[in-house]
């Protein structure tokens, strides 16, 4: 007996070794940790229960019998996070170079299937030099296996991609389907083909760095919604996240023990809107100052900065926030901004998540470049968004609301639950100067008629009360006590029950 | 008394005024700009009135407007605070024929005390001590060399309407004098339009120390001791106390019965300020008056219990002095530290903007201490860039000055200002200079002992150990809360541990912590431990423990696995992990910041609104490279060398953060 148990220890030492040591070496060489390290970081210390540790691949072809390493590649599993169960697997980049087989896609796949059965978070952790070619079909057909699950799983339950290695060809697709990406700086990348085939067709030189790091994804194309100093700071701040999300769309978000009032009154809101309506001021300093203990998790910092993105808690619990953001293009709504909260929209709506919008918003960009790009579209992808979203939907307009923007940003007319404007707030079909070039286009020549009735049209409609007379706005707030209103308003939408139409799946303007 | 009164000034000092008028039941007027329409001074005041744009020039020194105002509102009496109107004989004159009280000297003694020449003169004549020198106009550089001789090396050239360093030279040779006098003498004529020079010893270990006088309209003079200024940045003062660790009680009354002997030979009234210059003999010479109200006046408050702006109406009023020299005794020691919204990290740079974050520590006024913060802004408001950088003076009392500096180090460490840069680091780091510790300070303290500039605050071991035991037992507060989210499995929560690793400053300490109800017993591997007692729980921006039985107010933010701490002027970034966790992130290249000295970085938030060079494009030193917009103001910013232009990451219209990187050189 004894003899079987040493065996079973000896079995299990040699998995743990996984690519052997001189490949550990490297990997820590390059700055980054083995797979069983990261999971050691990720989840609670000594929470980490281990599948299918023993498993090999089958593959005959070119060799492949004679190397036949002990968990294929990807090590997976669960455990928890602050005592919360997540699912986890983590490509192995020591063992076949963290190469896909089929049988490294069904480690995967099982976990992900537990995941959703038992309704629990996936966070995969990708370092691969991507399918294992030697396996040629087979290994394509896994990565079909694993898409397949993260298209099932979306909505279900939170998927979380990081990456920390390359990811590359078909591999990006399973994390491109997850709620968040979060990249290491300087040692990972991804894209669809490389450097040397992008060279080769279209004769751009480019390295991995500029095509696929972290940099580009976070900036330039906006797949991944954050990037991390190295492994340590981006798992630490995974488990941050964590602590945000519900385990499935079965529960409703965690709720955390606070130390913050939440009648905590900022009369510094008092003066936030500057007297000027041209000049920008942060909206983050809101943010930061409506959020318990001013703990603010950034979704897409580095994207589309004329919106904010994230997660705030209130009473303990969490809520997402989009803003408008003077500072960036006067906070207008445009392509990238309405993409950036439309998906994120979607997810506080799919995992029963509140929303907190905060407006200020002078319209959409004009231009060419815009409606080139579709902003007809791609705006009314965040009207959409907002539009179908069931969760508890609390606004706070602080200055301007203008035309269709005023709308899309969480009005009133998009069951906008409570709807609060600050009395700096204007809510207008467009500013004062625009509307009154239309109006009396005739008295343009006389700028003396034209100051007049662009005055009267700002006594007019330059404030929050009209809209409120008509209910569009539920109360005008002061500002220094938004955090208090906010919260109440919160709390008194714990019971929000609403049922959108019975459909196979809606149609948004993808 | 008077009825009412107006301030002409904004800022701390009109509120520091408006204080001492409520508490004598006198009704206040405020003045202010567009851009002080939110002030504080101007919420403070009974009434107040726009008196235009927010350039000073356009606004608070106009003295016609000054007037309207107080027509307008009736006002009997004015204070002008310092700076501004204050040492302005036209205003006191317009004063004097609209029948306003001036609270203040007589125009005469400010026209007296306002020349330099003038001023030393009548301070000779009046048995006061001078630097010697030569008194009259000097032609040319032959005859200030021959001066100069005569007075013996080294000496200053100085510029007859000079201030704030300006057409000011120190020569130690007949060669340094000409070279001196001629770029003096240039500098006089265009920054003050008048190039009289002239030349005086120059005195070697100096300190800054003046007199308070107060006098009355009835011949009644006194001096309130004296206040010791030596700690000055580019002449402008940044610490200031009383009484001076230096000066002897001989010394000390000599120069005040000199003081006063100056006040009453010019016929002065009201508060002034006679400053000397005194060297390492304790030999002192006269500088100049200050007809008005000091920036420093509170720590001769805090030393003499006598409310300075309060014996000013008095006096205005024409009350005769309550008191005597005799009743004017020392007690205790006051020191004041200058909050500046300047960068101390970048050379000092004015800093400006929002306060997001404005705290100050609490004022006390008890027997063992006091805190006092004169303050012209709240949490909310804006730094303008129009005025004076000052934020707040803060002050504290305390028996000796030992404690007096210990109780300023606790009042800075819980003093938060967060939105603009602010010279509370380099406060601190001053606060536990060895050399202002013990006294022997000069002007040239700041200069000699930062010549490189300030770069921050290194704590030494002891310290540092207790910094490290405070953080761990913070973070294993904030790890408890944690593990209690809701959504737990049930029997397999997690257990935060006792053993964890703290990194800081670039060392790391290996912990275990005991923690009980009070606090937690921090443990170092050598058997080292200290106790951390107190109430912090997470979110709050100050920890107030107390630690081995000492207290110590931390700043505190939270970051990835642990906490940026400030404390005593020292910015740490603080890691807190399980042994495992520090063992891996030991594993973690260490990424050396970017060299930036091939950069050119944003250094203020703002807008591109103008590129002026290309990619390829050879650059001279000084070269305009760019055009930023930022707080409506265009900043143009230029090349610091010879160079290529290799890349350009921005361009018109694109938004940029501060040190955001703009183009890069070969």
């Amino acid at each position: 007996m004894k003899d079987i148990l040493h065996e079973l220890e000896h079995r299990r030492a040699d998995a743990r070794l996984g690519g052997g040591q001189a490949r550990i070496d490297s990997q820590h060489g390059k700055g980054k940790l083995t797979a069983r390290e990261r999971i050691e970081l990720l989840l609670d210390e000594g929470s980490f229960e281990e599948y299918d540790m023993f498993i090999t691949h089958r593959c005959t072809d070119f060799g492949m019998q004679e190397n036949t390493p002990r968990g294929d590649g990807v090590v997976t599993g669960w455990g928890t996070v602050n005592g919360r169960q997540v699912y986890v697997f983590a490509q192995d980049f020591t063992v076949l170079g963290g190469s896909v087989s089929e049988t490294h896609a069904a480690k995967i796949c099982k976990i992900m299937d537990m995941a959703m059965q038992n309704g629990a978070p996936v966070i995969g952790i990708n370092d691969s030099g991507g399918a294992r070619i030697q396996e040629g079909v087979s290994s394509l057909a896994a990565y079909g296996e694993v898409f397949k699950r993260n298209i099932r799983g979306s909505g279900v339950v939170p998927q979380i991609s990081l990456i920390m290695g390359p990811c590359a060809g078909g591999a990006v697709y399973s994390p491109a389907m997850t709620d968040f990406i979060f990249m290491v700086k300087d040692s990972s990348y991804m894209f669809v083909t490389g450097p040397d085939v992008v060279k080769t067709v279209t004769n751009e030189h480019v390295t991995a760095e500029e095509l696929g790091g972290a940099s580009t994804h976070t900036r330039k194309s906006s797949v991944a919604d954050g990037a991390f100093e190295n492994d340590v700071v981006a798992l630490a701040e995974t488990r941050r996240l964590i602590d945000f999300l519900p385990l499935s769309n079965r529960e409703k978000p965690p709720v955390r023990p606070f130390f913050d009032d939440p009648g905590r009154l900022e009369p510094s809101l008092d003066t936030l809107v500057p007297d000027n309506p041209n000049q920008p001021y942060d909206m983050k300093e809101l943010i930061l100052k409506i959020a318990d203990e001013a703990d603010f998790f950034e979704i897409q910092e580095e994207f589309a900065k004329n919106i904010i993105t994230g997660f705030i808690r209130l009473e303990g619990s969490t809520v997402g926030v989009v803003a408008n953001q003077p500072m960036v293009l006067a906070g207008c709504l445009d392509i990238d901004s309405s993409r950036k909260a439309a998906r994120f929209v979607r997810f506080c709506d799919a995992f029963e998540i509140p929303i907190l919008t905060l407006v200020d918003v002078p319209g959409f960009l004009p231009g060419t470049t815009q409606e080139y790009g579709g902003v007809i579209k791609h705006g009314a992808k965040l009207l959409y968004a907002f539009g179908e979203a069931t969760v508890p939907k609390v606004t706070v307009i602080t200055r301007k609301a203008y035309g269709g923007a005023y709308v899309v940003m969480a009005s009133k007319h998009l069951q906008g639950d409570i709807n609060y404007a600050w009395p700096t707030s204007e809510v207008a079909v467009m500013g004062a100067k625009g509307a009154v070039e239309i109006l009396y286009r005739s008295e343009l020549g006389d700028p003396e008629k034209i100051a007049g009735r662009v005055k009267d049209y700002e006594d007019r409609f330059a404030n929050p009360f009209v809209a409120a007379e008509r209910g569009f706005i539920d109360e005008v707030i002061q500002p220094r006590s938004t955090r208090k209103r906010v919260a109440r308003a919160f709390a008194a939408l714990r019971g929000k029950k609403l049922d959108m139409p019975w459909k196979k799946h809606d149609n948004l303007p993808l | 008394m008077f009825k009412k009164i107006l301030i002409a000034n904004r800022g701390e000092i009109a509120c520091r005024v408006i204080k001492t008028a409520r508490k004598m039941g006198i009704g206040t007027v405020a003045i202010y700009s567009d851009a002080d329409r939110h002030a504080l001074h101007v919420e403070m005041a009974d009434e107040a009135v726009h008196i235009g744009p927010p350039p000073a020039n356009q606004s608070y020194i106009v003295i016609d407007k000054v007037m309207a105002a107080i027509r307008e509102t009736g006002a009997e009496a004015v204070h002008p605070g310092y700076g501004f109107l204050s040492e302005n004989p036209k205003f006191a004159d317009a004063l004097e024929q609209a029948g306003v009280a001036f609270i203040g000297p007589p125009k005469g003694a400010i026209e007296a005390m306002g020349d330099k020449i003038t001023s030393k003169k009548i301070a000779q004549e009046a048995g006061v001590s001078t630097v010697p020198g030569y008194m009259g106009l000097i032609e040319d550089a032959d005859e200030a060399v021959k001066i100069s001789n005569q007075i013996g090396y080294p000496v200053m050239i100085k510029a007859s309407a000079g201030g704030g360093g300006k057409g000011m030279r120190i020569a130690w040779s007949d060669e340094e004098v000409r070279e001196g006098f001629q770029s003096s003498k240039n500098e006089a004529a265009s920054s003050f339009g008048d190039d009289r020079i002239f030349i005086e010893k120059f005195v070697t270990q100096p300190r800054h120390i003046e007199i308070q006088v107060l006098a009355d309209q009835h011949g009644n003079a006194v001096y309130l001791h004296e206040r010791e200024c030596s700690i000055q940045r580019r002449n402008q003062k940044v610490v200031e106390e009383a009484p001076s660790p230096f000066l002897d009680e001989d010394t000390r009354r000599a120069m005040g019965e000199q003081a006063v002997a100056l006040a009453k030979a010019v016929g002065y009234t009201s508060a002034g300020t006679v400053e000397f210059i005194v060297d390492g003999e304790k030999n002192f010479y006269f500088l100049e008056m200050n007809t008005r109200l000091q920036v420093e006046h509170p720590v001769t408050e805090l030393i003499t219990g006598v409310d300075l702006v309060e014996q000013m109406i008095r006096v205005a009023n024409g009350e005769p002095l309550a008191f005597t020299q005799a009743d004017l005794k020392i007690n205790g020691w006051a020191i004041e530290n200058r909050l500046y919204a300047e960068d101390p990290y970048r050379n000092f740079l004015p800093s400006i903007g929002r306060l997001t974050r404005y705290r100050p520590p609490a004022e006390v006024a008890e027997a063992s201490h006091a805190v006092r913060n004169d303050t012209g802004v709240y949490e909310g408001g804006e730094i303008s860039m129009y005025y004076d950088p000052m934020i707040a003076k803060l002050c504290t009392w305390a028996p000796t000055r030992a404690q007096a500096i210990e109780e300023m180090r606790t009042a800075l460490d819980s003093f938060e200002v967060e939105g603009i840069g602010h010279n509370l680091p380099f406060l601190a780091a001053v606060m536990d200079h060895p050399r202002f510790v013990s006294g022997a300070i000069t002007t040239a303290f700041i200069a000699e002992e930062y010549p490189e500039g300030f770069h921050g605050v290194t704590l030494d071991g002891a310290v540092l150990r207790r910094v490290a035991a405070c953080a761990a037992a913070m973070h294993r507060v904030a790890e408890i809360r944690r593990a209690r989210i809701s959504g737990r499995m049930d029997n397999h929560e997690r257990v935060v541990g006792t053993e964890w690793v703290v990194s800081l400053q670039g060392e790391s300490f290996p912990v275990s912590i005991a923690a009980d109800r009070e606090g937690a017993t921090v443990r170092f591997e050598d058997g080292d431990s200290h106790r951390v007692a107190g109430p912090w729980t997470p979110g709050d921006s100050l920890a107030r423990f107390t630690v081995d039985g000492v207290p110590m107010v931390l700043k505190v933010d939270k970051i990835t696995s642990g906490f940026r701490l400030r404390f005593r002027g020292a910015d740490l970034k603080v890691a807190v992990r399980t042994p495992r966790q520090a063992e891996l992130a030991a594993l973690m290249p260490e990424k050396l910041p970017p060299d930036t000295s091939k950069m050119l970085l944003c250094p203020m938030p703002g807008v591109i609104v103008k590129m002026n060079v290309a990619v390829g494009d050879e650059v001279q030193d000084g070269q305009a490279l760019c055009t930023i917009e930022a707080m409506k103001m265009e900043n143009i910013l230029r090349a610091e060398r010879k160079g290529v232009v290799s890349k350009i990451n921005a361009g018109p219209g694109d938004s940029l953060a501060v040190d955001e990187v703009i183009m890069e050189f070969e």
